[in-house]
């Protein structure tokens, strides 16, 4: 402290005990609330479960095939079946099962629908492609290879797992 | 720094004149509890409004998880106060202040009463008063019916009948509120847009006025 005297005004005491009190106040108030409203953003994601896509490892070829499946989701107070689809492939002997949505902006993808290009998938919207693997083409618009679901073998059936990103 | 942006918008726009106007006024002696300890019963009308204000808030965030249907309601209630972090504390802040409002309107009410405050010239913030009263009750009425449950669904039941008990108007006034013959989804709706949006919408109104003319006449005099 300095030889002068900070010297504190009633008003200034007042000022700063009522606005802490109140700031103290508000917060305690407001925490919760905030809390609540971010709750989803802070929520960790849980694992999901493998659903059988009703395929035999033994159906699974280096052409891609396309399987469609139901999975339970649970969305807050509301649990429903959410259609999915995923492009099974081999490439060199591993399983591999692609999603069909593209990595640009969402749109499904296709395999063999551009006749230029009867050897990948494609994306309608953007002329996006992606090779068999779901390696992106360059000079497409997606950045980055289609995603990947997990891959489980039970007794001989393909059963999918999560989604993940690759690269 | 604060200060600095303060002075900015103040050198533009002069905003000094108007929140002194409305906060910088002295309390009289006789309203000050720090004069007379007894004068705390001044201090239950902005008790009332502090609750509404909770009200207020915490209704708001809890209108992020609630839905007003008759399938999923009691679910997103469930949800929201079991699953959601801290849900069961703004649900909490929520129910008991709904209780807790009323409580201090009563003893604001029963200050004004016996202050004598009602009489000339503050008769129209008696009745200014008594509507708040009303619509803070309907904010009660409405709310409880939302989480869907027994204990709401018998609630509105016997609040309707007593609503088709008035003379005359009494079942047309029930069938209005409930949104027709029976008591479910279209009662639901309803008791939701009327308590989230219409009577909040009315409640800022005639606080508005009920503060208006508080300023304009100031507090009433000492005993
Ligand atoms: C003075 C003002 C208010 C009062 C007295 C009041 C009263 C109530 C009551 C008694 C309940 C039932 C709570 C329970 O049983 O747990 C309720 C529920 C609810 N209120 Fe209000 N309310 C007020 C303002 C508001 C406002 C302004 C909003 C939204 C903008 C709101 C949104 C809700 C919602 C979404 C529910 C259902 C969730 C639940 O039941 O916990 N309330 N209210
Ligand atoms: S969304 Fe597929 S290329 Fe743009």
């Amino acid at each position: 402290m300095s030889e002068k005297k900070h010297r504190v005004s009633r008003r200034q005491f007042l000022t700063y005990t009522l606005t802490g009190v109140g700031g103290f106040m508000a917060a305690g108030m407001l925490a919760p609330m905030v809390r609540m409203a971010l709750d989803p953003a802070l929520e960790v994601g849980e694992e999901g479960d493998f659903v059988s896509v009703g395929l035999s490892e033994d159906e699974v070829s280096e052409e891609p095939q396309r399987v469609d499946f139901t999975r339970e989701i649970e969305d807050g107070w509301y649990e429903s079946e959410q259609n999915q689809s995923a492009w099974v492939v081999r490439i060199d002997g591993e399983i591999l099962a692609l999603s069909p949505i593209c990595t640009h902006l969402g749109c499904t993808v296709d395999w063999g629908t551009n006749d230029d290009h009867p050897e990948e998938f494609f994306c309608p919207c953007h002329f996006g492609r992606f090779e068999r693997d779901g390696t992106n083409v360059a000079g497409t618009p997606p950045t980055r290879p289609l995603d990947e679901y997990e891959v489980d073998v039970r007794d001989g059936m393909i059963y999918l797992g999560d989604i993940n990103q690759r690269g | 720094m604060l200060n600095k942006i303060y002075d900015w918008v103040d050198e533009r726009l002069d905003i000094t004149p108007l929140w002194r106007d409305i906060a910088d006024h002295e309390v009289p002696e006789h309203v000050n509890p720090a004069h007379h300890f007894s004068a705390f019963v001044y201090c239950f009308g902005g008790l009332t409004f502090f609750v509404v204000v909770i009200q207020i808030l915490s209704g708001m965030f809890l209108t992020m998880y609630y839905v007003p249907d008759i399938i999923h309601a009691h679910e997103s209630v469930y949800y929201l106060q079991n699953e959601v972090t801290h849900g069961m504390i703004v649900r909490g802040m929520h129910h008991w202040g709904a209780s807790l409002v009323i409580v201090m309107m009563f003893l604001h009410t029963l200050r004004v009463f016996f202050t004598g405050s009602y009489k000339k010239p503050r008769e129209l913030n008696w009745v200014v008063g008594v509507l708040l009263f009303f619509v803070i009750l309907g904010l009660g009425f409405t709310g409880y019916l939302l989480p869907w449950d027994m204990k709401a669904y018998y609630a509105t039941v016997v609040g309707l009948e007593i609503a088709e008990a008035a003379p005359f108007v009494g079942e047309f006034a029930r069938i209005l509120l409930a949104g027709g013959d029976v008591i479910g989804a279209q009662t639901l709706a309803r008791f939701f847009a009327i308590h989230v949006f219409f009577l909040p919408g009315a409640l800022l109104g005639l606080l508005g006025a009920h503060f208006f003319m508080i300023r304009k006449q100031g507090i009433s005099g000492p005993l």
